[in-house]
């Protein structure tokens, strides 16, 4: 067990450095923003990694969490903090609802009706101006403020982003093991199977879309927060195929592969984007080179390299055993 | 005369306007080993298919110790103690032979809503599982991944899947299939071990086996029943002839 932690920890502390390192907010934004984009690639993984539900909607779940938590702290005057619970509370709520409709259907169906539940938000968010604030978005957005916890310092946001992320790590690598991710995987694989020896599909596949939904509404959350400003933008068809982008990056299926898909998706943006003018350019070179080589992720890519190149040491030569005759 | 185990009645399944299965009328005494003869296209798996609820009959009832499983899905009449096998391998192929049958034992326990406690933790799952590895002789394979597994091992994996449930009755989808000579003694072996008072029927084209297993016959035709009987009552019976031969 403890094997497995330490390359997190070591990567999530090191996150965490950042500020004591770099004296320039800038870096340590850019660290946030790769943590809060890490734990929705992740919730998105549970569906389209461990459920093979592939959704192209995911946008919706952060984007219902980001809206519902800038409208309750600026018009509603709720505090920061009690917006945030009822915001996680009314995703959860409305996702429920969206699951009954998209979990109906598997495979293509899946991959559009997500889309369009996503368009329906989206829509919303974009002419329902009176409330939503159309493309203008909501600002203004306060932070959770608190004597002890002074979240509008750069560093301090980052580390209760980091800690939001190490909570989603610590669950989802659990859940992936426990009987539920394994009945998961095998509702995926043999739903047929699974059904015959007594297991509900539906509902398996239900829980998978909760959870998914629970980690992107928390995404969705640091997101409002730390722009503190939410827009129709953040739920566009572009904002959940950059999710599945990360995803298909880093290695789907996998705990660590969502974490480096963000931090590549996240850092190309910002940083390439200084020194190129063209930088979408780049990320679409990026993943083909990707996918052309690690047909399946960057995480199932090394594990296999590591693989070729423990084959590829001599082998120690056979040695010569005589064999006792069997017949004397 | 004691209530059947299995009593099929008016059973049809229409595809379209097509009759895959017509009004079948069959009943199956506890204990019993039961053989569907009949040629490709004769109904047999689609019936399997209709009493396991992946399809849904057009018309009839299918009691299962008395309880209707018509309009039952599946997960629920595996509760009733019902369990198959299916001709094409339903197996899951990254997990381990164990793990196999660990996560069929786990369908019917409450255990498997567990979100955070590990697979293999639960106690005496393990153990469980081994037991029934045992009985289809693949207990020495048991942590072996499924994909790096013998086809005929995966056979048996097949049978261990649906042995785990401790069914009442056990549908049996071609365990022969595909297997050498050996292999088929092996499952021989492990069909001869079923406890008595499970039910058993069988689709399977080797005879020798399968005449060797069962004590009554079901032969379907188009869909439709031709005649049930005893080993020899079928044998004899010149309509097995003309179905398989066309004579």
């Amino acid at each position: 067990m403890s094997a497995r932690v330490l390359p997190y920890a070591v990567v999530l502390a090191a996150m965490a450095m950042v500020p004591l390192v770099s004296t320039s907010p800038f870096y340590v934004n850019l660290v946030s923003q790769i943590a809060i984009a890490a734990i929705g690639a992740l919730g998105l993984n549970v569906l389209v990694g461990h459920a093979g539900l592939n959704s192209l909607g995911f946008a919706v779940f952060p984007g219902l969490a980001a809206y519902l938590v800038a409208w309750l702290s600026t018009v509603g005057g709720i505090d920061p903090v009690t917006a945030g619970i009822f915001a996680l509370a009314g995703t959860l709520a409305v996702s429920a609802l969206f699951a009954l409709v998209a979990l109906r259907t598997t495979g293509l169906g899946f991959v559009m009706i997500t889309m369009a539940l996503c368009q329906i938000v989206w829509g919303a968010a974009y002419r329902w101006t009176s409330v939503t604030g159309g493309d203008n978005g909501l600002s203004g957005v306060p932070r959770p403020g608190a004597s002890l916890l002074p979240l509008e310092r750069p560093e301090v946001f980052l580390w209760l982003c980091l800690a939001v992320l190490a909570l989603a790590l610590v669950q989802l690598g659990h859940f992936f093991e426990s009987p539920l991710g394994v009945a998961l995987r095998g509702a995926r694989d043999q739903p047929r199977r699974m059904n015959a020896v007594g297991y509900d599909v539906w509902r398996i596949r239900f829980a998978a879309w909760m959870l998914a939904a629970a980690w992107g509404a928390a995404a969705g959350l640091l997101y409002a927060w730390y722009h503190q400003f939410v827009s129709p933008h953040m739920m566009a068809v572009t904002a959940s195929a950059e999710v599945l982008l990360m995803l298909v990056a880093g290695g789907a299926g996998t705990l660590a592969g969502p974490l480096i898909g963000a931090a590549l998706v996240v850092l190309l943006k910002n940083l390439a984007s200084i020194w190129i003018e063209r930088w979408v350019m780049l990320l679409g070179f990026t993943f083909v080179v990707i996918v052309v080589l690690m047909p399946d992720g960057i995480v199932p890519g090394f594990t296999r390299l590591r693989g070729w190149l423990r084959r590829l040491k001599p082998a120690p030569a056979p040695t010569l055993v005589p064999r006792e005759r069997a017949d004397g | 005369m004691a209530e059947p185990a299995l009593s099929i009645t008016g059973l049809t399944k229409q595809f379209g306007g097509l009759p895959a299965i017509s009004d079948i009328r069959l009943d199956i005494m506890t204990g019993e080993r039961h053989l569907l003869l009949g040629p490709n296209g004769a109904g047999k798996t689609t019936l399997f298919n209709l009493i396991c609820g992946d399809l849904a009959p057009t018309a009839g009832s299918i009691r299962l110790f008395g309880n209707e499983l018509v309009g039952l899905p599946p997960r629920k009449r595996t509760a009733f103690g019902l369990a198959r096998t299916y001709q094409i391998l339903t197996l899951f192929p990254h997990e381990t032979i164990c793990r196999n049958v660990m996560l069929a034992l786990n369908g019917l326990r409450r255990g498997k809503w567990a979100a955070w406690s590990a697979f293999g933790s639960q106690k005496g799952l393990r153990e469980e599982a081994l037991a029934v590895l045992e009985r289809v002789k693949l207990a020495d394979y048991a942590d072996r991944q499924v994909a790096q597994t013998a086809y005929g091992d995966r056979r048996r994996l097949e049978i261990a899947m649906a042995l785990a449930l401790s069914p009442r009755l056990l549908l049996l989808d071609e365990p022969l299939a595909g297997l050498s000579r050996d292999e088929r003694v092996t499952v021989q072996d492990v069909l001869g071990e079923v406890p008595a008072d499970v039910t058993v029927v069988l689709i399977e084209h080797d005879m020798d086996v399968a005449l060797a297993f069962a004590e009554r016959i079901t032969l379907l035709h188009h869909g439709r029943v031709v005649t049930t009987g005893s080993r020899a009552d079928i044998a004899a019976d010149p309509r097995t002839k003309e179905v398989y031969l066309g004579a």
